[in-house]
C-alpha cells in the first residue's frame, strides 16, 4: 500500500509499471490526490481567466468608440463567442471544481473523494477539452456563433464562410461535458458516502450543501445539452435537419436553455456556499438561519428547472407560455432574496473583521443583489422585449457572474490560500485588488444598463456615431482596464507569497469547519485520525462554548470537549487533533489510493476522437482505441497497490 | 476615516448615483427605449417604471444595510466582547419570505395582463405588413397594397400596423425601440407584433437584435411616419411601375447592363416583385440602403456596386468570370463584388439607372 511520501519499487505486470511518486514535477501528471487535482483545476482555470479577460479587453478596445477598427467582424465574433465559452466553461465551472475538489473531503472529514482516478480523469478531460476548443483559432477559426450558438446560425456553413468553427463548438462542449458529468457523480457519491462519523446532513457546512445541489444540477442538466449538441453535430457533419433546412431552430433553444438555466445556478451556488463560510467566520457569529439557507439553495436548484424559457420571451412562444415563465421567474427571486437577508443578518451585530476574504464576501452580497434586481426586471415580459439581446442583459449577467461568482470565488481564494499553500496572501495587496476590482467592475458594467435601455444590442462588432452610446462605452472600456490592473495586483500577491508570505498556521482565521483542524498545507492523508463530529460547526464548538446567555466563552487551548462532557473518546480525539495540527502528522500505515497513468492516458483519446470527426475518421478510430485501452487498464489495475 | 467623513460620503454617494442616472436620459439617443414614441412602447414602459423604482428602493435598503454592517459593527479593538451567537429567527424568516412574494405578486398581475393585451388579434382597420428578415437586411411587403420595399418601413400615424414576422434564413429580431419591444423572426414560423406611431414626419431607428452571423451589426432599419393622406400618396407612388429611362441616356445604358448582368438574379425591379435581394423598383425614394447602413447617394452607390463586400462584411456568391449572369455558390449570402467584372463607366451607368428609380 502506498504511504504518503514513500516511493515503493515499481511493480511489473500490465502495460506500465504503476507510478509511485507522490512528490515532484512528474507526480502531478499521475496524481490522484484530491488536493493536487484541486490545485491543477485552480491554476488552469486561472490561466483561462487571463485569456478570457484578454479577449474582453480586445472587445472593449474595439467598442471604446464608434466605428471601431481594432478587429474585423469575423475575429470580433470569434472573440465574443470564446470569451463567453471560456468564462462559463473554462473559468467559473473549473474554479468551483477546484474548491469542490480541495475542500469537500476536508470539510466532511474524509481522506479523498470516492473515485480518485475518476477525479484525475475529470481534470485531464477539462484541460484537453479547453485546449481542443482553443486550437480552433489556428485550425480555421474559433467558434463564432455566440456561446449560446443559436440555430440556424450554428448550422450554417459554406454560405457564411464558416468551416469548422461551430463544429469545434459542438465537439469541444461535448468533451467538457464529460469532465463535468463524471466529476458530478464522483462528488455526489463522496458527499453521500464519505462523511465523517457524526456528520449528518444537517451538520454539513453550507458550502458542502451548495456543492451537493450543484452536483445534482450537473447530473441532470448536462445530458440535455449533450443531446442538443449531438443533434447539432449531426446537422453539421451528417446533413440531418434537426435545426435547419426544414427543422426547428427553436428546438435548439429549448434544449440549450433547459441546460442553460440550471447552468447559471451551477455557476452561482458554489460562490454562495463560499460566502456562507466566510461571513460567519469574519463576523464571529454562526450563519443566520442555517436550515433556511440550505433549503433556499435546494429550492433554487429545483425551481431553476422551471424558468428556462425566460431566455426565449421574444421567440414567439405565445402569451400562455410567456405568462407562466414570467411568474416562475419572479418567484425564484424569493429564495434568492431570503439568502441575501440571512447573510446580512449573519453579519448584523457581529464583530466584523474586514480582512480581504470578508471584503470579497460583502462585495458578493452587494453586487449580486444588483444583478438579482435587474433579473427581476427581465421577468416583466413586455419590457423584457426591450431589454433582451441588449447591453442591459449583458449588465445583468455580468453583475451576477462577475460581481457574484467571481468576487465570491476570489473571496474563497484569499480565505483558503493559507490552508492550501501554507502562506498567507498579503492583506495590503489584497485590499488594493478588491477595491480596484470593485471600482473597475462597476465602471465597466454599470453603464451597460444604460446602454441597453438606450437601444444598443448585444453582439455587434461596431456601432455608428450619433446613437448616444459613445461616452458610456468609453467609460466601460476604462473600467475593464482597471479590472485588468487589479488582476495583476492579485497575481503579484500570489507570486510574492511563495517566498515572502507569512507562514500560515493551521487555523489563521479562527474558523469553524474541519479543514482548519489540520496543518497548512495538510498532509497527503488529510486527517491522522478520522474526526468524530458532534455538531454543526464542530471545530468552533471545540474552541468555544456558549454560556446560558448565548455569550461565547473560549475553551482552554487544545480544543477539548465542553466542560462536563462524558465522551472520553471525543476528548482524546480532540487533543490528538490539536497535536496533529501542531506537528503535521506522519500518516504511517494509512491506506491511500495510488497514483496512476490511466486517467491522463484515457482522457487523451477524447480530443483525438474529436479531431478525427473533422479531419479523418481514422483519427477518431485511433482515439477510440486509446480511450478503450485506458479504460481497460484502469479497470484492471487495483485502486491502491 | 472619521464617522463624520463616512456620513458625508453616505449622503453624497446616492446623489452622485442620481446624477449618473439622470445623465442616462440622453437627448440624442435615437433608439432610446426610455423615450417611448407610441402606445405599444408606452405599455411596456409603464410596467417598467414602477418596477424600476421598487427595485431601486430594495437596492438602497440592501446596500445600505451592507454599508451599515461594515461601518457600525466593525471590530474596533481585538479584545472587545464576542458577539451574541444568534442562530436564527423564525418571524424574520417568514417576514422576508412573504413580503417579497407578495410584492412580486403585485408585479406579476399587471405583467400577465399586459402580455395578454399585447397578444390580441389585429384591429379590423390595421395596416398589414409582412416583414422578412434576410441576412443582412429587412424586406417589407404590403400585401394589400401590392408593394415590396426594403430597410425603410413607411407607416401612417394613428393606425395600427400589424406585422407578420418571417425569416428567409436564420433567426433575426425586429426592433424599433421607441415604437415597440422586439420580436424574433424565426425560420419555419410566423411571429406577429404591432406598431403604432402618433407623430408624423419622424424617423425612428431600429436594428436586428438577434445575432445573425457576420454582419449582424449592419442589419439596421428605419421607420418613417407619414400622415394618413401622406401615406396614401406614398402608396400610390410606390404602386406606379418603375420610371422608364429616356432612350439613349446613361440611365438606359445602366438598365441594359443591369438586365444583362447578375443583377437580375437577385433584384426585382417590377412593383411587388419578389427577389432574393431588395426590390429596387423605387430604390431612389429611400434615404438609406444596404440594411439602412449607408446613405443613398451617388458616391455610396458607386462604391457598393463596385465592391460591396469591402464595405460590409458578407460571404456573398461570386460572379462567374466568363458568364456575367452566373453565380458561383449562389446559396451564399450578400451582395457580390463586381470589381473585376464591370468597368467604372459601366458602374456609373448602373448607378445613374438606380438613382432614376424614384
Amino acid at each position: 500500500m502506498a504511504s504518503a511520501g514513500h516511493a515503493l519499487p515499481a511493480k511489473g505486470g500490465g502495460f506500465f509499471a504503476r507510478p509511485t511518486a507522490t512528490t515532484g514535477f512528474w507526480s502531478w501528471f499521475t496524481t490522484v490526490d484530491h488536493k493536487k487535482i484541486g490545485i491543477l483545476y485552480g491554476f488552469t482555470a486561472f490561466a483561462f481567466f487571463i485569456i478570457g479577460g484578454l479577449e474582453a479587453l480586445v472587445i472593449r478596445a474595439q467598442l471604446a468608440g464608434p466605428d471601431g477598427e481594432i478587429v474585423d467582424a469575423e475575429l470580433y465574433n470569434q472573440l465574443f463567442t470564446m470569451h463567453g465559452l471560456t468564462m462559463v466553461f473554462l473559468v467559473v465551472m473549473p474554479l468551483s471544481a477546484a474548491f469542490f475538489n480541495y475542500l469537500i473531503p476536508l470539510m466532511i472529514g474524509a481522506r479523498d473523494v470516492a473515485f480518485p482516478r475518476l477525479n484525475a480523469f475529470s481534470y485531464w478531460v477539462f484541460l484537453f477539452g479547453g485546449l481542443f476548443m482553443y486550437s480552433s483559432f489556428v485550425l480555421g477559426g474559433a467558434p463564432n456563433g455566440g456561446w449560446f450558438g443559436y440555430a440556424p446560425v450554428n448550422v450554417q456553413a459554406g454560405e457564411i464562410g464558416a468551416l469548422n468553427n461551430m463544429t469545434f463548438y459542438a465537439i469541444g462542449l461535448l468533451i467538457l461535458g464529460i469532465a463535468s458529468t463524471v466529476s458530478a457523480v464522483n462528488l455526489a457519491v463522496t458527499i453521500i458516502n464519505m462523511r465523517a462519523p457524526g456528520m449528518s446532513f444537517f451538520r454539513m457546512p453550507v458550502f458542502i450543501w451548495m456543492a451537493f445541489v450543484v452536483q445534482f444540477l450537473l447530473i441532470f442538466a448536462l445530458p440535455i445539452i449533450t443531446v442538443g449538441l449531438f443533434l447539432l453535430l449531426f446537422d453539421r457533419i451528417l446533413g440531418t435537419s434537426f435545426y435547419a433546412s426544414g427543422g426547428d431552430p427553436v428546438l435548439w433553444q429549448h434544449l440549450f436553455w433547459l441546460f442553460g438555466h440550471p447552468e447559471v445556478y451551477i455557476l452561482i451556488l458554489p460562490a454562495m456556499g463560499i460566502v456562507s463560510e466566510i461571513l460567519p467566520t469574519f463576523s464571529r457569529k454562526p450563519l443566520f438561519g442555517y436550515s433556511v439557507v440550505v433549503f433556499s439553495g435546494i429550492a433554487i436548484g429545483i425551481m431553476g428547472w422551471g424558468v428556462w424559457a425566460h431566455h426565449m420571451f421574444t421567440t414567439g412562444l405565445g402569451p400562455v407560455a410567456n405568462s407562466a415563465f414570467a411568474v416562475s421567474t419572479m418567484f425564484i427571486a424569493v429564495p434568492t432574496g431570503v439568502k441575501i437577508f440571512n447573510w446580512i443578518a449573519t453579519t448584523w451585530g457581529g464583530k466584523i473583521r474586514l480582512a480581504t476574504p470578508m471584503l470579497f464576501a460583502l462585495g458578493f452580497v452587494a453586487m449580486f443583489t444588483i444583478g438579482g434586481l435587474s433579473g427581476v426586471t427581465h421577468s416583466v415580459v413586455p419590457h423584457d422585449t426591450q431589454q433582451t439581446d441588449t447591453y442591459y442583459v449583458v449588465a445583468h449577467f455580468h453583475y451576477v457572474l462577475f460581481g457574484g461568482a467571481i468576487l465570491g470565488l476570489f473571496g474563497g481564494v484569499y480565505y483558503w490560500w493559507p490552508k492550501i499553500f501554507g502562506r498567507v496572501l498579503n492583506e495590503g495587496l489584497g485590499k488594493i485588488h478588491f477595491w480596484l476590482m470593485l471600482i473597475g467592475f462597476n465602471l465597466t458594467f454599470g453603464p451597460f444598463h444604460i446602454l441597453g435601455l438606450q437601444g444598443m444590442p448585444r453582439r455587434i462588432y461596431r456601432y455608428p456615431d450619433g446613437m448616444g452610446w459613445n461616452a458610456w462605452n468609453m467609460a466601460a472600456t476604462v473600467g475593464s482596464f482597471l479590472i485588468a490592473v487589479s488582476v495583476l495586483v492579485f497575481m503579484w500577491n500570489a507570486v510574492r507569497s511563495r517566498t515572502k508570505g507569512e507562514i500560515a498556521v493551521a487555523d489563521p482565521w479562527d474558523g469553524r469547519t474541519l479543514e482548519w483542524t489540520i496543518s497548512s498545507p495538510p498532509p497527503a492523508h488529510n486527517f491522522d485520525e478520522v474526526p468524530v463530529v458532534h455538531a454543526l460547526d464542530d471545530f468552533w464548538h471545540r474552541k468555544y462554548v456558549e454560556d446560558k446567555g448565548g455569550q461565547l466563552v473560549r475553551v482552554p487551548s487544545g480544543g477539548q470537549e465542553e466542560p462536563g462532557a462524558t465522551d472520553a473518546h471525543g476528548t482524546e480525539q480532540a487533543a490528538h487533533g490539536a497535536e496533529q495540527a501542531a506537528h503535521g502528522g506522519s500518516g504511517h500505515g494509512i491506506h491511500m489510493p495510488s497514483p496512476s497513468y490511466m486517467p491522463i492516458l484515457t482522457s487523451f483519446g477524447l480530443p483525438m476522437v474529436g479531431y478525427g470527426l473533422m479531419y479523418g475518421y481514422w483519427l477518431s478510430i485511433a482515439g477510440a482505441v486509446v480511450l478503450l485501452t485506458g479504460l481497460y487498464g484502469w479497470a484492471l489495475e487495483p485502486d491502491a497497490e | 476615516m472619521t464617522a463624520r467623513d463616512r456620513r458625508r460620503w453616505l449622503v453624497r454617494a446616492p446623489l452622485f448615483l442620481l446624477l449618473v442616472f439622470l445623465a442616462a436620459c440622453a437627448k440624442d439617443a435615437p433608439q432610446d427605449a426610455l423615450q417611448p414614441a407610441g402606445p405599444i412602447a408606452e405599455q411596456a414602459d409603464n410596467l417598467f417604471r414602477p418596477v424600476f423604482w421598487i427595485a431601486t428602493a430594495i437596492f438602497v435598503l440592501v446596500e445600505g444595510l451592507v454599508i451599515v454592517v461594515a461601518v457600525k459593527f466593525r471590530q474596533k479593538r481585538a479584545d472587545q466582547p464576542e458577539p451574541k451567537q444568534i442562530h436564527g429567527n423564525t418571524k424574520l424568516e417568514l417576514g422576508w419570505t412573504l413580503a417579497p412574494a407578495l410584492l412580486l405578486l403585485g408585479v406579476a398581475i399587471p405583467t400577465v395582463i399586459t402580455i395578454q393585451d399585447l397578444a390580441a388579434p389585429p384591429a379590423p382597420d390595421a395596416l398589414h405588413v409582412t416583414v422578412t428578415g434576410k441576412q443582412w437586411w429587412w424586406e417589407f411587403e404590403y400585401p394589400e397594397q401590392g408593394i415590396v420595399t426594403a430597410n425603410e418601413l413607411v407607416i401612417p400615424i394613428d393606425r395600427e400596423v400589424f406585422l407578420q414576422l418571417e425569416s428567409a434564413d436564420v433567426i433575426h429580431s425586429f426592433w424599433v425601440p421607441r415604437l415597440a419591444g422586439k420580436q424574433d423572426v424565426v425560420p419555419e414560423r410566423t411571429n406577429t407584433m404591432r406598431l403604432i406611431a402618433v407623430e408624423a414626419g419622424q424617423t425612428y431607428l431600429g436594428q436586428c437584435a438577434e445575432f445573425c452571423a457576420i454582419s449582424h451589426a449592419n442589419m439596421r432599419l428605419r421607420v418613417d411616419t407619414l400622415t394618413p393622406s401622406g401615406f396614401d400618396a406614398w402608396v400610390r407612388e410606390q404602386q406606379q411601375p418603375a420610371p422608364e429611362p429616356v432612350a439613349g441616356s446613361l440611365e438606359a445604358r445602366g438598365r441594359e447592363l443591369f438586365q444583362s448582368n447578375a443583377c437580375i438574379q437577385c433584384h426585382a425591379t417590377q412593383v411587388g416583385g419578389a427577389s432574393l435581394g431588395p426590390n429596387l423598383a423605387h430604390l431612389a425614394s429611400r434615404d438609406f440602403f444596404a440594411g439602412a447602413t449607408f446613405e443613398l447617394n451617388e458616391e455610396n452607390l458607386f462604391k457598393w456596386v463596385q465592391d460591396a463586400p469591402s464595405l460590409k462584411p458578407m460571404h456573398p456568391p461570386r460572379i462567374e468570370p466568363n458568364d456575367p449572369t452566373a453565380l458561383i455558390e449562389p446559396a451564399n449570402k450578400g451582395m457580390p463584388s463586381f470589381l473585376r467584372i464591370l468597368s467604372e463607366g459601366e458602374i456609373r451607368a448602373i448607378v445613374a439607372y438606380l438613382l432614376s428609380l424614384n
